[in-house]
C-alpha cells in the first residue's frame, strides 16, 4: 500500500488540482477552521474568572499575531480569486467572440434561398390548415406534427414542479410554521383586494378565452394557463390562503393536474398509435376557424392549460407556504 | 408493421404515464409501480431487441399520422433494443440494491417524488436511445437534467445541496451549449431529423459550404455533451453528486445518466454529422486527448480519497475517459469498444455503489475506509459484490472490465501509430492506477480489526442480496460471453447510420 503525503494538500500540483475542479483554495478552509476553534476554545476558557485578564492580555497578542498571519494569506486567496475570475471572464468573452463570429459566417437572415425554407416548412404553411384543421399553424406544428416534442415540454413542466416540491414541501409542523410567511406581510390589503376583486375574473376570462381559442389565434394551454394562474396567484395574494382553499385545495389541484396529464397522454398515445398502425382515427376535424375544430387540438390545448394553471399555482404555494 | 414495433413508444409513455401517477400515489404504491414498470420495458425492449436481430434492420415508428420529416419519429434497430433492455435491466437492480438505504435517506413524505423522478428518468432515457429527431433527444435530455437534479438532492442534506446546485450549474450549460449547437445545425440544414441533417451536411462538407458553422457546431455539441457526462476537466460536479446522493440515485446517475448523453453522442457521431465528417474535423482527436487525460486524473484524484462512494464517483471520471478515447480512436472498432464499455462500466459501477452502501449499513453508516475495516465479512454479500466490481474496473480477466479493456486495445490497434502507441501505455498506466486504490479497498474491507461495530442480528436486505447476486453474473455474462454482444454492437452500429 502507498503512504500518503501529509504536506500533499499544499503542494503546487494540489492547488492546480483545486483551481481545476474549482474548490475552495487551502487558505481560506484553514482560516475558517481556526476561527472556529478559537471561539469555542473561548467559551470554553471563560469558566475562571482570575484568568480573564491574563488570557485577554494573551488573546489580544494571538490576535495580533493571527492578524499578521492572516494578512499574508489574504493576499494569497485574493490573487488566486483574482485569477480565478479573469480567467473566467476571458473564457467568456471568448466563447461570446466565437459565437459571434460564426454568426457572420451563417445563412442571412430573411434570406428565401436559406435551407430552412425547405420542404418541411412549405408543407407546415400550406397544408398546415387542411391536415391539422388549425387556423393558427403554430399550434398545428407544435400539437400536431410533432405532438411527441411536445408532450415531452409539458412533462418537463411536471418534472420541474415535482423538484421544487422536493425542494420546498414542509413535512412536520415545525417545517410548516417556518415555511409559513403570513406574519411578514400586511393583512386585508384595501387596494389589492379591491383590485383583485375587478381584475381576477377579466384574468380568468381571458386565460379561458386564450386557451379555448388556441387553434385558432395566437396563444393556447402554456400562454393561456400561465394568465390562469398568475389571476389564481393573485387570488391567494389579496384574500390569503384561507379563501382560496375552499376551492383550490392541495386536493383539487392534484386531482385536476394529474387527471389533465393523464388524458394528455392517453389521447395522444391513440393518436400515435393509429397513426402509425395506419388505422382510421376517427377524429373529426370539422370546420377549420370554428371553436370546436382541429380534432385533438381542441382538447389538448385544455388539458395543458390545466397543468400549467396548477403548476404556477403550486409554485406560488410551496414558496409562501411549504405545501399545497 | 408487427405490434412489437409499438413497443418503443409504448415503453417510453408508460414511464411517463407511471410517473404522473405515482405523484399522487404514497411512497409504498409508487414503488411497486415503479419496479413493475422498469421490469415491464425490460421486457419490451427484449422483445424489442429480439424482433431487430430476427429482421435484421432497423424500423421506423411515425409518432402521430405525419411522416418523419414533417412528425417525430423513433428509429429502432439493433444497438437501440440492446441499449434500452440493458438500461432497464441495470435501472431495476439499482432500484432494488439500495431499497434499504433509501428508506433512511428520503423521508416518508417524499418517497413518492422519488419514483416519479425514477419513472420520468426511465423514460427520458429510452428516449435518447429511440429518438430519431434531434429536438425530441434535446426535450428529453431536459427532463433528464432535472431529474437527475432532484434524484441528488432528495436526500436532503448540506452536502447534496451543494451537489446538486453544482450539477445544476455544469448541466445546464452543457445543455444550453447543445441547444446552439441544434439551433445552428437547424440554420444550417434546414432539418431536425437526424437522417436528414446527415445527408445535408455531407452534402455540405463535400462542397465545403459553412465550413466555419460547421466547426463551431460540432464543437458546441461535442462540449456540450462532454460537460453533461462528465469529460474529465468538466467533471467537478461529479464526486459530489455521486458520493452524497443515496446509493440508488448514485447507481442510477453514474451507470445511466452519463451514459444516456455519451450514447446520444454516438448517435450524432453516426446519424447526425456523420462519422467521416467527425474525424475529418478532428473533434476525435480532442476527445481523445481529454479521455487519456481523464483515465490518468481520475485515477490520481481516486488514489487520495479516504471516503468509500467519493473514491468510487473518481474512478468513474476514469472509466468516462476510457470510453472518451474509444469513441476519439476514430474507427469503428473504437466505437464498438467504447460501447461495450458503456455497458461494463454500468454492470460494474452501480454494483459497486449499491454494495459501498451495503457495507456502510454495517460500519455505522461511515464510508470512511477506517472504519469500513472488516466490513466485508460483516455483510458477506456486499463484500463480495464489492470485490467483483472492484476486480472488474481493475479489469482482471473473467469480469467485464478486462473484455473491454481487451476490446479498447484491439481498437487502437487500428487506430494510426500514435494514437495506438499512447492508449497502450494510458491503458497500461491507468490498470496499475486503478489496482492501486481498487485493492486497498478491497484489502481494507477485509482486514479484520474493527470490533466495534459487531452486530449478530444484522441481516442484509434480500432484495439486496437479489440484486448483487444478478450484478455479479451479469458481469460475469459481460466478462466471458462478450463475442457475441460484441457482435450484436457492430451489426447495431451497422443499422444506425
Amino acid at each position: 500500500m502507498s503512504r500518503m503525503r501529509n504536506d500533499y494538500e499544499s503542494t503546487l500540483w494540489s492547488r492546480i488540482e483545486k483551481f481545476v475542479n474549482g474548490e475552495e483554495p487551502e487558505q481560506t478552509m484553514k482560516r475558517k477552521k481556526k476561527s472556529r476553534a478559537s471561539y469555542e476554545q473561548v467559551k470554553r476558557e471563560d469558566v475562571f474568572m482570575e484568568d480573564i485578564l491574563l488570557r485577554m492580555e494573551r488573546r489580544e497578542e494571538e490576535s495580533f499575531l493571527e492578524k499578521v498571519e492572516e494578512y499574508g494569506e489574504k493576499r494569497r486567496v485574493r490573487r488566486y480569486e483574482r485569477i480565478y475570475r479573469i480567467l473566467a471572464v476571458f473564457l467568456c468573452f471568448t466563447v461570446m467572440a466565437v459565437l459571434l463570429v460564426t454568426v457572420s459566417y451563417l445563412p442571412p437572415f430573411g434570406n428565401p434561398d436559406n435551407p430552412a425554407n425547405n420542404e418541411v416548412i412549405e408543407r407546415y404553411i400550406e397544408k398546415g390548415l387542411q391536415e391539422t384543421g388549425t387556423v393558427n399553424v403554430v399550434t398545428g406544428m407544435i400539437l400536431n406534427y410533432r405532438g411527441f416534442d411536445t408532450m415531452g415540454e409539458t412533462h418537463v413542466l411536471f418534472i420541474a414542479a415535482t423538484s421544487v416540491t422536493i425542494l420546498l414541501l414542509a413535512v412536520s409542523e415545525k417545517d410548516k410554521k417556518r415555511a409559513s410567511d403570513r406574519s411578514f406581510e400586511p393583512k386585508n390589503d384595501i387596494i389589492l383586494q379591491k383590485a383583485a376583486k375587478v381584475l381576477v375574473p377579466v384574468i380568468f376570462m381571458f386565460g379561458i378565452y386564450v386557451i379555448m381559442n388556441g387553434h385558432l389565434s395566437p396563444g393556447g394551454g402554456f400562454s393561456g394557463g400561465a394568465m390562469i394562474g398568475a389571476g389564481m396567484i393573485l387570488y391567494a395574494g389579496a384574500f390569503g390562503f384561507a379563501k382560496t382553499d375552499r376551492i383550490f385545495n392541495g386536493h383539487v389541484i392534484k386531482i385536476a393536474k394529474i387527471s389533465a396529464l393523464c388524458l394528455y397522454v392517453s389521447s395522444l398515445s391513440y393518436y400515435f398509435y393509429t397513426g402509425a398502425n395506419g388505422i382510421e382515427n376517427h377524429i373529426p376535424l370539422g370546420t377549420p376557424g370554428n371553436l370546436f375544430s382541429s380534432g385533438l387540438i381542441f382538447f389538448i390545448n385544455i388539458f395543458v392549460g390545466t397543468e400549467v394553471a396548477c403548476t404556477m399555482y403550486t409554485f406560488y404555494a410551496l414558496f409562501r407556504r411549504g405545501g399545497l | 408493421m408487427d405490434f412489437v414495433c409499438n413497443f418503443p413508444p409504448f415503453s417510453i409513455i408508460f414511464c411517463l404515464a407511471c410517473g404522473i401517477i405515482s405523484s399522487a400515489l404514497n411512497g409504498r404504491a409508487a414503488k411497486r409501480l415503479s419496479i413493475a414498470l422498469v421490469s415491464l420495458v425490460g421486457v419490451m425492449s427484449a422483445c424489442v431487441l429480439a424482433y431487430t436481430v430476427k429482421t435484421g434492420e432497423a424500423f421506423i415508428y411515425v409518432m402521430g399520422k405525419f411522416p418523419a420529416p414533417w412528425g417525430n419519429e423513433l428509429r429502432v434497430g439493433t444497438l437501440e433494443g440492446l441499449m434500452a433492455l440493458f438500461f432497464s435491466i441495470i435501472m431495476l437492480l439499482s432500484i432494488l440494491g439500495g431499497l434499504r438505504a433509501l428508506e433512511t435517506d428520503v423521508e416518508e413524505a417524499r418517497m413518492n417524488l422519488y419514483f416519479v423522478m425514477i419513472d420520468l428518468m426511465m423514460s427520458s432515457l429510452l428516449a435518447l436511445i429511440y429518438t430519431n429527431d434531434l429536438f425530441t433527444a434535446y426535450v428529453f435530455v431536459e427532463i433528464n437534467t432535472i431529474a437527475a437534479c432532484a434524484l441528488i438532492m432528495i436526500r436532503a442534506n448540506g452536502h447534496t445541496m451543494v451537489a446538486a446546485t453544482k450539477y445544476m450549474i455544469m448541466s445546464l450549460l452543457g445543455s444550453g451549449l447543445l441547444l446552439i449547437g441544434i439551433c445552428m445545425i437547424y440554420d444550417l440544414t434546414g432539418h431536425l431529423l437526424m437522417s436528414n441533417i446527415k445527408e445535408a451536411i455531407g452534402v455540405l462538407a463535400a462542397t465545403g459550404q459553412y465550413e466555419i458553422p460547421l466547426t463551431v457546431v460540432i464543437g458546441l455539441v461535442c462540449i456540450g455533451l462532454a460537460i453533461k457526462s462528465a469529460l474529465y476537466p468538466f467533471s467537478s460536479w461529479l464526486p459530489d453528486a455521486y458520493g452524497y446522493s443515496t446509493a440508488s440515485s448514485s447507481a442510477v446517475l453514474s451507470s445511466l445518466v452519463s451514459k444516456g448523453y455519451i450514447f446520444l453522442l454516438v448517435k450524432v457521431f453516426c446519424r447526425v454529422i456523420g462519422f467521416d465528417v467527425m474525424v475529418g474535423h478532428k473533434i476525435t482527436n480532442i476527445l481523445f486527448l481529454f479521455g487519456i487525460l481523464g483515465m490518468i486524473m481520475g485515477s490520481l484524484n481516486a488514489i487520495r480519497q479516504h471516503d468509500v462512494r467519493r473514491l468510487i464517483a473518481f474512478s468513474s471520471i476514469a472509466q468516462i475517459g476510457y470510453i472518451y478515447m474509444g469513441i476519439g480512436i476514430g474507427n469503428n472498432a473504437g466505437l464498438v469498444a467504447a460501447i461495450f464499455h458503456i455497458m461494463s462500466h454500468a454492470a460494474s459501477k452501480s454494483m459497486l455503489f449499491i454494495c459501498a452502501a451495503g457495507l456502510s449499513e454495517v460500519s455505522g453508516g461511515s464510508k470512511n475506509f477506517t472504519d469500513l475495516k472488516g466490513a466485508g465479512y460483516r455483510n458477506p454479500a456486499a463484500g463480495i459484490g464489492f470485490t467483483v466490481g472492484a476486480f472488474s474496473m481493475v479489469g482482471i480477466p473473467l469480469f467485464a472490465g478486462f473484455t473491454s479493456k481487451v476490446y479498447f486495445a484491439e481498437a487502437a490497434l487500428t487506430g494510426g501509430e500514435a494514437k495506438m502507441e499512447i492508449a497502450m501505455v494510458t491503458l497500461a498506466i491507468s490498470t496499475i492506477l486503478n489496482a492501486i486504490y481498487f485493492i486497498r479497498a478491497v484489502i481494507s474491507i477485509y482486514t479484520p480489526r474493527n470490533e466495534h461495530f459487531q452486530n449478530a442480528a444484522y441481516r442484509p436486505a434480500a432484495s439486496m442480496v437479489f440484486s448483487i447476486v444478478l450484478f455479479i453474473s451479469l458481469n460475469l455474462l459481460l466478462g466471458t460471453f462478450s463475442y457475441p454482444i460484441a457482435n450484436a454492437i457492430g451489426s447495431g452500429l451497422f443499422m444506425f447510420g
